[in-house]
């Protein structure tokens, strides 16, 4: 089974995280990490891949320079080999345009399974599977929260399971197929030392927009197909009254909220 | 005026408030035509019109056995039947993950510019250029972002409890059109194989709810005080990721980064500490009432009242109080 999946390198959310004077995300001020969401996905890739002979898992991101280092967690991890598409004409690229860019970058390797994250975890618009699919002419199936292959290569049938609000649903596809999975999927490992190691073999290939035959005007913050007009960075909540409870705690808190008109 | 057009999000003919909401917020950007996909419009049609819809463009049954795919496909087939993309000023679609995922092979389709989880949406200045302006909320909360779409008709996926929903009186009958859509090969790839309903709580939906209270690790696996309160206030449960991965609460209830992103007029928050992952999930709440066993704990930092203490102790006294003052 040959599987892809894509990954994102964002700044860490423990970090104060803020946007740029042109209204992209700041991705310079703060130290960036694999999402930890996409995690999940590579991990159900290395299960996947496990258990059947002959398989290869490929770590694709779009990224500056700095996000080698979530193709490098990845590597660690287990993967076999990473894509790495860098230009600096990337930069505000919208979720449009990384779809498209990662489209390409797929597009140029063989594969029966796509693998996501279930969102990012910077934007968190949980769009670019879908446009992905949409891009690759695939079937999607998302959120899943198990992952099930009956066969192996095309033809085979992908079976998952979705939590929604009412209902779960199983939902079942035929490979090739585009997946992305939540966090409950599985608990993603953590590398060892063994794979620390392996990791510096691994192949990294790097490409640029020109290698893949895109136009710097199709990507980048000019290209975008939304402007953000203004961003206004809110000011933290204050913390309001604490009070110890005394035996009337469960009383204070009701008279707050009657006060506050609350119930 | 340009049509909007609102996809109706619905469980078998029951109009969800979510839908209600895109519909008022539609009549501040043209006329709200509701796009109804699926069985049970006779039972649906009464709330469509309450809440403003003066057209209705049905799509059948058929569509539901399959995902995304073909959803996305029925809406680009009503936009050609509405006079096409150029002759409408937004499609709005509620912000579910299988919504954000319809909007995206949508906006691919169409080549539209998308806009996710906003929480206004209102109409442009005539003076800068008119069209749909949108506010999203960005890093648990840090920043308002104020966006407009530059390419396209605007699709806006929206959050709930971004307005209160204004019926409208005295609207009288939508006009009804009925679009044939066939689903495309690709989209009958995938196929819901079973549909297991979750057991019903008779609390109010979590996404939707005016108030909400959950419980964390505190609560040690036993929800029954968080339970309790929450009724008293006729709120919905939620749960920490913590309670979720030990098993103690299901994952539909989990708030947060990888759970569901509320914004309701209260919340509670019952023995959660409020890791930034927890945060991002709450944080934008109009008021914040935090109960922990922990001074320390980040979530007074957030909390517009706080009580260090034993929520085993403090809800059930909360709880009786809330009784008393009903009388």
């Amino acid at each position: 089974m040959k599987i892809v999946v894509c990954v994102k390198h964002v700044p860490d959310a423990q970090g104060d995280r803020r946007f740029a004077e042109d209204g992209t995300v700041d991705r310079a001020g703060v130290d960036g990490l694999l999402s930890e969401l996409d995690e999940y996905a590579v991990e159900e890739a290395l299960k996947v891949a496990q258990a059947r002979d002959g398989s290869t898992v490929t770590v694709v991101t779009v990224g500056p320079v700095a996000a080698s280092d979530a193709i490098r967690k990845a590597l660690q991890m287990g993967a076999d080999a990473g894509v790495h598409v860098v230009d600096d004409a990337l930069h505000g690229s919208d979720a449009f345009a990384t779809s498209l860019v990662l489209a390409k970058a797929v597009g140029t390797l063989e594969y029966d399974l796509v693998l996501t994250g279930m969102a990012s975890t910077d934007a968190g618009m949980s769009v670019v599977p879908a446009m992905l699919a949409e891009r690759l002419g695939l079937p999607q199936v998302t959120f899943a929260g198990s992952l099930e292959i009956d066969g192996d290569g095309p033809g085979a049938t992908v079976t998952v399971e979705r939590d929604g609000d009412v209902y779960t649903e199983v939902v079942e596809s035929e490979l090739p197929a585009l997946v992305s999975v939540t966090d409950q999927i599985n608990e993603p490992r953590y590398p060892s030392f063994k794979g620390i190691m392996a990791a510096k073999k691994k192949p990294v290939t790097t490409l640029s927009l020109a290698d893949l035959g895109v136009c710097a005007d199709e990507v980048g913050l000019a290209a975008a197909w939304t402007r953000v007009a203004e961003v206004v960075r809110r000011p933290p909540r204050q913390a309001g009254t604490v009070v110890t409870d005394e035996g009337d705690g469960g009383a204070r808190l009701v008279e707050f909220l009657a006060g506050a008109k609350l119930v | 005026m340009a049509q909007v057009l609102v996809l109706v999000d619905h469980l078998d003919g029951v109009v969800r408030r979510t839908t209600a909401e895109l519909l008022t917020l539609a009549a501040r950007i043209g006329e709200p035509a509701a796009v109804y996909v699926g069985p049970g419009y006779e039972s649906a049609a009464g709330s469509l019109a309450e809440f403003g819809a003066t057209t209705v463009y049905t799509v059948d049954g058929s569509v539901e056995d399959y995902l995304v795919l073909a959803k996305a496909e029925a809406l680009a087939a009503v936009v050609e039947a509405a006079g096409g993309a150029g002759s409408l000023a937004a499609v709005l679609i509620p912000s579910s993950a299988e919504g954000k995922e319809v909007a995206a092979r949508l906006a691919v389709k169409l080549g539209s510019g998308l806009i996710t989880d906003a929480i206004d949406v209102r109409a442009g200045d005539p003076g800068t250029g008119g069209g749909v302006v949108t506010t999203q909320s960005a890093f648990a909360g840090g920043f308002a972002v104020d966006a407009t779409v530059v390419t396209g008709l605007p699709i806006v996926t929206v959050k709930a409890n971004a307005v209160e929903p204004r019926p409208v009186p005295g609207g009288g009958e939508p006009t009804v059109t009925a679009v044939p859509v066939t689903p495309s090969e690709l989209a009958t790839k995938v196929r819901v194989v079973e549909r297991k309903p979750k057991a019903k709580s008779g609390r109010p939906d979590l996404s939707e709810a005016a108030i909400v209270v959950s419980g964390g690790r505190g609560t040690n696996g036993d929800f029954s005080a968080v339970e309790a309160f929450a009724d008293a206030v006729g709120a919905a449960v939620g749960a920490s990721r913590a309670a979720v991965d030990s098993g103690w609460y299901p994952h539909s209830n989990q708030v947060g980064q990888t759970g569901k992103q509320v914004s309701p007029q209260l919340y509670v928050a019952c023995g959660i500490s409020g890791a930034i992952q927890h945060r991002a999930g709450m944080q934008t709440s109009k008021t914040i009432v935090a109960v922990n066993k922990d001074p320390e704990a980040p979530i007074f930092e957030l909390a517009d009242f706080g009580v260090v203490g034993d929520l085993f102790t403090v809800l059930p006294q909360a709880t009786a109080e809330v009784a008393k003052r009903k009388g």
